[in-house]
C-alpha cells in the first residue's frame, strides 16, 4: 500500500543502522551532548519546567508525564536522590529499549546527565534485563566512553557536578521492570514489589528520594531541549508531546521497530509502506495487541485509532509499553491467550494471593480448553478468576500490590469479550477447530 | 580435604570483581552488590556453588539465607551445575506466531531432552519473552541471542556447539 502515514523526522532512530552510531565520537557528530551543554547553564528548576512544557510522557507503559514525575522529587530532602533507568524491558511484544541501548545508548546517556543535574542526583544506576548481553556490553562501553570524556565523573562537561552512573544487569525476572521491585532489585533483594504510596519519588533507592525513568523515556530527553520545548509537543497531541517506537510483531510482513507519530493509525503501522507493508499472502488481521502483552486485544474492525495514550485509552485499552503483536486469521485466540497466560503465571512474584493463586488457575483453564477438555461451565470460572485479580473495565484499579495483576487479567477479560465464540467452539467441539495448526503455517518451522 | 572453591587465578577475578563491585554502593548498603555478586560467581564457576553463596554473602556482609533467597528467585542463576550450554527457546506470542512451538519440539527430539531436563552438554529450558520479538522466533545459548531463526539456521548453530 502506498504511503498515507504522517511522515515524521525521526528522533530517536535516527542513527540506528548506520556504521558505528554507538560510539561517543558519532553520537557528538550528530550534535550529541549539545542538548546538555545547553542545560548546565539553566536552573535545575527550568530544566524541569521546559521537560514539563513538553509534555514528554513517560514510555515505558504506563505514560505517566516524565516534568511531573520529576517536580514530586523533594528539593529540600537533607538524603541523597538517586535517578534509576529502567531497563527491564521484558513484556511480550516489547523490544524498543534494546534497540536504543545497542544502536544509540549517549543518546540515553545525554538524558541521564540532563535529569540527573535537573534533579540534583549523583549516583545513577542503569538496570537491564539479564538476559540483554549484547546491548549491556554497548551500553557499559558507552558509559566508559563518557567517563572518559569528562561526561561523568567528579564533573560534567567541566560544571562542578559529581554523576556517577554503574550498570546492573537483572537475573530474569519480568517483575523487576516494575519500578519498585526494580528498586528492590537494585538493592540486591528478590524483586517484590512495594505498596504505593510513598512513591519512589520522596521514598526509593535507599529509602532516598528516587526517580525511575525507562530507557526511551530518557533517550528522548535531549531532544526536548535540542528542538525546543514547545516544538516538541507541537510534534505529539495535547497531552502527549514528541514521536515514539512502537514494536511490530507477529504475522505481518515486516515486522521491527518504528519510530511513528502519535498520529500514525494501528491500520497504518500494519499495512503502511513504510512500517509492516501488510499481512503475508492470503491471510487477514483477526486481533491485534496494541501495547505489549497486557494492553487489552483489539479486533480488527477497530484499527483505525492512533497509537498514543489518550485514543487508545477510549478504546479500553492502552498505548503500554508500545509492542504491537498481530495475528492473522489462521490464529486460535485459546492458544494465544494460553501462551500471554503462562508468562504471567511464570512471572508473579507470588507476593499477592489473588496474583499468586490466579494466574496459574488462568493458565490451567486456558490449557483444559485448548486442549479439548473444556467443560461449559469454564468460561465462567476464567472470567471470575481474572476478576478476582483485576476487574475490568477500569484499567488499573485490580487487587494486588503492583499492576502485574491487571497485566495478567487485562488479556483474560479482552479476548473473553471480543473472542468469545472461540472459547465457546472449543469446548463445543472438544478440540481446538484449529487442530494442530493453532499458529496457521506461518514461518520456516511448519 | 575439600577441594578449594577458586584457582589462584579465579580468586584474583573474584576479589577485583567483588570490590569493583562493591565500591559502586554506600559503604553501609554493600549487600545492594547481591545480583552483580552472584553473576561474578557464576560467570567464574559456571553456577553457584553454596560454597559460592556463602562466600558471596560474607563479602556482601548478610546471611548465607539471604544469599539463597535471592539467587532462587532469578531464573538466570543456576543454583545446580547446567550442562555446557543452556538453551532457553522462547515460547511467547510473537515467537509462537513464527514456529516458536514447533522449533521446542524439534529441539526436543534433536537433543533427546524434554524442556526443563538437562544432560552434560546442554540444559533445554522453555522460557518467556527474550525482546527479539521483531526477529522471532528466537532462542538464546549461554546469554548469546540467536534471532530469525529456521531449521536449517539451528542446525547450522548446533553443529558448531562442541
Amino acid at each position: 500500500m502506498a504511503s498515507t502515514a504522517k511522515t515524521i523526522e525521526p528522533i530517536i532512530s535516527a542513527a540506528w543502522g548506520k556504521p558505528q552510531s554507538w560510539t561517543l565520537d558519532s553520537y557528538r557528530k550528530r550534535g550529541g551532548y549539545e542538548a546538555l551543554k545547553k542545560t548546565l547553564q539553566m536552573e535545575p528548576a527550568a530544566i524541569i519546567d521546559e521537560v514539563k512544557k513538553s509534555n514528554l510522557r513517560g514510555r515505558g507503559g504506563a505514560g505517566f508525564p516524565t516534568g511531573l514525575k520529576w517536580s514530586f522529587v523533594p528539593k529540600d530532602s537533607p538524603k541523597p536522590k538517586y535517578l534509576a533507568v529502567n531497563g527491564d524491558e521484558s513484556e511480550p511484544g516489547t523490544f524498543k529499549d534494546r534497540y536504543i541501548l545497542e544502536d544509540d545508548p549517549h543518546m540515553m546517556l545525554e538524558g541521564i546527565a540532563i535529569a540527573a543535574y535537573a534533579l540534583g542526583v549523583h549516583t545513577c544506576y542503569v538496570y537491564l534485563r539479564g538476559e540483554f548481553k549484547f546491548p549491556a556490553e554497548r551500553t557499559q562501553a558507552a558509559i566508559d566512553e563518557a567517563y572518559k570524556a569528562g561526561i561523568f565523573g567528579k564533573t560534567v562537561l567541566g560544571k562542578d557536578f559529581e554523576l556517577n552512573c554503574y550498570l546492573v544487569r537483572g537475573a530474569g525476572a519480568y517483575i523487576c521492570g516494575e519500578e519498585t521491585a526494580l528498586l528492590e532489585s537494585l538493592e540486591g533483594k528478590k524483586g517484590w514489589p512495594r505498596l504505593k504510596p510513598p512513591f519512589p519519588a520522596v521514598v526509593g533507592l535507599f529509602g532516598c528520594p528516587t526517580v525511575v525513568n525507562n530507557v526511551e523515556t530518557l533517550a528522548s530527553v535531549p531532544a526536548v531541549f535540542q528542538q525546543g520545548a514547545d516544538a516538541y509537543a507541537k510534534l505529539g497531541t495535547d497531552k502527549s508531546g514528541g514521536t515514539r517506537l512502537v514494536c511490530l510483531s507477529g504475522t505481518v510482513n515486516r515486522p521491527g521497530v518504528y519510530e511513528v507519530s502519535m498520529f500514525t493509525t494501528l491500520a497504518e503501522l500494519i499495512y503502511d509502506d513504510k512500517y509492516g507493508r501488510g499481512m503475508p499472502a492470503g491471510r487477514k488481521v483477526k486481533a491485534v495487541i496494541p501495547g505489549g502483552s497486557s494492553a487489552p486485544v483489539l479486533g480488527v474492525d477497530e484499527l483505525d485509532v492512533a497509537m498514543e495514550f489518550e485514543a487508545l485509552k477510549v478504546k479500553q485499552t492502552m498505548a503500554g509499553s508500545g509492542g504491537v503483536i498481530v495475528m492473522d486469521d489462521a490464529t486460535c485466540m485459546v492458544r494465544s491467550l494460553w501462551r500471554v497466560a503462562r508468562f504471567y503465571a511464570e512471572e508473579s512474584c507470588g507476593q499477592c494471593t489473588p496474583c499468586r493463586e490466579g494466574t496459574p488457575w488462568q493458565t490451567r483453564l486456558l490449557r483444559k480448553i485448548e486442549e479439548g477438555r473444556g467443560e461449559p461451565g469454564d468460561i465462567d470460572m476464567l472470567s471470575n478468576v481474572a476478576s478476582s485479580i483485576a476487574p475490568y473495565p477500569p484499567i488499573g484499579l485490580g487487587n494486588t500490590i503492583c499492576a502485574l495483576g491487571d497485566a495478567a487479567a487485562l488479556p483474560t477479560h479482552s479476548f473473553l469479550m471480543r473472542f468469545r465464540d472461540e472459547f465457546e467452539a472449543h469446548i463445543r467441539e472438544h478440540r481446538c477447530p484449529f487442530g494442530d495448526k493453532p499458529w496457521g503455517s506461518f514461518g520456516d518451522w511448519s | 580435604m575439600a577441594e578449594p572453591l577458586f584457582t589462584s587465578e579465579e580468586q584474583k577475578t573474584f576479589d577485583a570483581g567483588i570490590a569493583e563491585i562493591i565500591s559502586h554502593y554506600p559503604p553501609d548498603r554493600k549487600s545492594a552488590g547481591m545480583l552483580p555478586a552472584l553473576r561474578l560467581l557464576q560467570e567464574i564457576k559456571g553456577w553457584l556453588p553454596p560454597d559460592g553463596l556463602r562466600l558471596v554473602a560474607k563479602h556482601l556482609e548478610v546471611t548465607p539465607e539471604r544469599a539463597m533467597e535471592v539467587a532462587s528467585f532469578y531464573v538466570m542463576y543456576h543454583l545446580k551445575k547446567p550442562g555446557k550450554y543452556v538453551i532457553d527457546v522462547c515460547t511467547n506470542l510473537s515467537c509462537s506466531l513464527w514456529g516458536a512451538e514447533k522449533m521446542l519440539a524439534y529441539l526436543e527430539q534433536k537433543l533427546g531432552l524434554k524442556a526443563g531436563e538437562a544432560n552434560e552438554k546442554f540444559t533445554l529450558r522453555e522460557t518467556e519473552c527474550l525482546a527479539s520479538c521483531g526477529t522471532a522466533p528466537c532462542l538464546q545459548i549461554n546469554e548469546d541471542h540467536h534471532e530469525s531463526l529456521t531449521q536449517a539456521k539451528l542446525d547450522a548453530i548446533l553443529a558448531k556447539l562442541s
